[in-house]
């Protein structure tokens, strides 16, 4: 049982990072770089909005990501049991 | 009271708070001076962490690279920020629990080999030497600049003030010196970005005053917006517009992500998140870390613009004898050279470099004096129509003069940008001296030392480090601006698959891991040291493998180790059980207080 509960919450640590990756990956490499060209015919205030995601956005969308993540895993360590003290 | 007088109070003011900070948090023990007694508080960490993260080179040159290449730049600032991405969800949370002192500590034990632990070792000193004899030499510069005294008596006065906190606080004396001079730095970043949005802008945010219209001279706004308006006259010119690159989509993407993964596996930001009492602090930390690191690096592009902006008006098609003070001021230490191709008496800026190479003076402004009393320049003139040299890192150093803020602001962008490069390289140096002291000595050559002895080592080991690094930064390897592309790429092709397979796989067996380490360094060793150092003049974009430069390389090299070691590891034998075990037990938070005893 006790293994078994690691495994579930390792799994769903897992499942977790990875969809917080794939939105790590598209606001950076898709928004910033790939799709940057596209993007910049579109106009955010006063920036092209591929040129805004590549210097200010995506530092922005990683600092909250950081913080969401740690507070989806506080939640989830207490959920499996396996929370500090 | 005059910039020279105010400059050395404020930096003498810090330099007290620092050695005072040191006297205060003295390291007991081997613990203490590791990992700071693993109870330091996640947002101190944090504070910490940004501190030795960014370097002389963050805080001087940054906004210059950015003013001077617009969004070719952008792979520096999503490379080194999103890296904290990857080390919060996969790194930083186990290593802690894992509870030991070093990242070669980990390599060694979770792939139950010395050969392994070795590796890591000469990685750990060569990545960190090479990033360390940079902030030496840039301690010198700052003080050279500031103070006028000599670049390698600035460099001297650096190794003391580091040789003191660091080797007599170890990670304790270096973690809450490393607070206060983020507080410092960062506070001399922000204060002339402010000045300048305002002055440009209106805006008191930087960040927002980068996407605003642009002011005249009288204040009123213009409804032109800043960007467009830069993108605009620097395609005048010749240049490309600011807000495209011209770096192959390709090469970005690759750079970006050699980046961020060395980021994420350099040994000195790794370490810092041993220091914290919890795995859920450990998680947090990151997330402070990458706020501290962000007011800057939010700010840089901002600055970088409004810089830009400000020198081509004020200074393109401007009459020599009407340009603004600093502009003398810069000239005469060599940061800013003027040759007037066209004897016009004016300043011309146009695409391309005016000559080659950083300005050559035939003499002080007093002994050569040229036609409208610029200085006279030796260099062969380029047969393009650009009359101007400018040093980057003058748009931050001359911010200050530009936005005529008070004397105060110059003084305290001196002590920043020495806050910068001293904590960077006293977190740098601590790795190297426990890579020697705890990973080679106690772990590998002489298991049987006390800890007395160890601690002695370490301290031993710091001295030694600190004279290595303050030699180089009096004679500069001509190649140091060079190697920084090693740091990252090696970090992304060693330390940060290696690290990450040992927790996320189980599988993983030392066999595997040694090959891939292997493998990966050795190819981006061999691609870096080929095109920057054997050819450099095939250093070109045909040349390169798939359009990728050395500088992306890292993230190919990276690659090569994860296929090297998942394959290599499929066909030998398993890892023993304990070494699954110790995978299961730091995928679980709990009880990581008990794993850092030792």
């Amino acid at each position: 049982m006790k293994e078994e509960n690691a495994r579930a919450y390792w799994a769903a640590n897992v499942r977790l990072i990875l969809s917080y990756l794939v939105v790590w990956f598209v606001v950076s490499y898709g928004c910033g770089i790939l799709l940057a060209d596209a993007l910049n015919n579109i106009q955010f205030f006063g920036f092209k909005l591929g040129f805004w995601f590549a210097q200010q956005g995506s530092i922005y969308v990683f600092l909250a990501l950081i913080v969401m993540y740690a507070r989806s895993m506080n939640k989830l360590d207490r959920k499996f049991d396996v929370h500090e003290e | 009271m005059d910039v020279q007088l105010l400059t050395y109070l404020f930096v003498g003011g810090s330099f007290a708070l620092y050695i005072g900070i040191a006297i205060w948090s003295r390291a007991g023990s081997t613990k203490e001076f590791y990992v700071a007694g693993g109870g330091v508080s996640p947002l101190a960490n944090g504070a910490a962490t940004a501190a030795d993260w960014m370097s002389a080179a963050s805080f001087i040159s940054m906004a210059g690279i950015i003013a001077f290449s617009g969004y070719d730049a952008s792979v520096y600032l999503m490379g080194w920020t999103g890296g904290y991405v990857l080390l919060a969800m996969l790194l930083a949370p186990y290593l802690r629990k894992f509870g030991k002192f070093t990242v070669p500590d980990f390599i060694g034990d979770r792939y139950y080999s010395n050969v392994a632990r070795t590796v890591a070792v000469i990685c750990v000193i060569f990545v960190s030497f090479t990033y360390v004899a940079g902030q030496m030499r840039g301690v010198g510069i700052v003080f050279a600049r500031f103070l006028e005294v000599d670049v390698n008596v600035g460099v001297i006065i650096g190794m003391a003030i580091v040789f003191f906190y660091a080797v007599l606080g170890g990670m304790k004396g270096i973690t809450y010196t490393q607070v206060a001079q983020y507080c410092v730095l960062i506070f001399a970043f922000l204060v002339p970005a402010v000045f300048l949005s305002i002055m440009m802008t209106g805006h008191v945010l930087p960040q927002t005053g980068f996407g605003a219209t642009v002011l005249d001279a009288a204040g009123n706004d213009t409804g032109v917006y800043l960007l467009d308006r830069l993108d605009q006259i620097v395609q005048d010119l010749g240049f490309g517009a600011y807000t495209d690159g011209s770096k192959s989509t390709i090469d970005v993407f690759f750079i970006t992500a050699a980046l961020m993964c060395g980021t994420a596996g350099l040994p000195h930001v790794i370490v810092r998140f041993f220091t914290v009492p919890t795995v859920r602090d450990a998680r947090i930390s990151a997330g402070w870390a990458l706020f501290f690191i962000a007011l800057l690096y939010t700010t840089a592009p901002a600055v970088g613009a409004f810089a830009r902006t400000n020198l081509i008006e004020t200074v393109n098609n401007t009459e020599y004898q009407e340009l603004p003070g600093w502009f003398y001021n810069w000239e005469n230490s060599g940061l800013i050279g003027w040759l007037d191709k066209n004897n016009d008496g004016r300043v011309q800026m146009a695409a391309g470099d005016p000559f080659k190479g950083a300005p050559a003076f035939a003499g002080s402004r007093e002994e050569a004096t040229g036609g409208v009393g610029q200085r006279v320049i030796t260099n062969a003139p380029t047969d393009n129509a650009s009359e101007i040299y400018v040093d980057r890192d003058i748009m931050v150093l001359a911010n200050p003069e530009i936005g005529n803020l008070p004397a105060w602001v110059i003084a305290l962008v001196a002590a920043g940008g020495v806050a910068a490069a001293l904590s960077t390289a006293a977190g740098l140096l601590l790795v190297i001296s426990s890579a020697v002291s705890h990973d080679l000595l106690k772990k590998t050559l002489k298991p049987d030392i006390s800890e007395k002895q160890e601690l002695l080592a370490a301290r031993l080991a710091a001295v030694v480090a600190i004279i290595i690094a303050g030699y180089f930064g009096i004679n500069p390897p001509g190649f140091v601006a060079q190697v920084v592309a090693f740091a990252f790429g090696l970090a992304a092709a060693s330390f940060f698959p290696v690290i990450l397979m040992g927790i996320f796989y189980k599988r993983m067996n030392k066999e595997g891991a040694i090959a891939g380490m292997a493998v990966g360094l050795a190819f981006t060793f061999c691609y870096i040291v080929y095109f920057k150092f054997v050819s450099p003049e095939l250093n070109t974009a045909d040349n390169w493998l798939f359009g990728v430069s050395p500088e992306g390389i890292g993230t190919v090299g990276m690659v090569l180790n994860f296929i090297v070691a998942l394959v290599v590891s499929r066909v030998t034998a398993p890892p023993p059980e304990h070494i699954q075990h110790i995978v299961e037990d730091i995928r679980v938070p709990r009880g990581a207080g008990a794993a850092q005893a030792h």
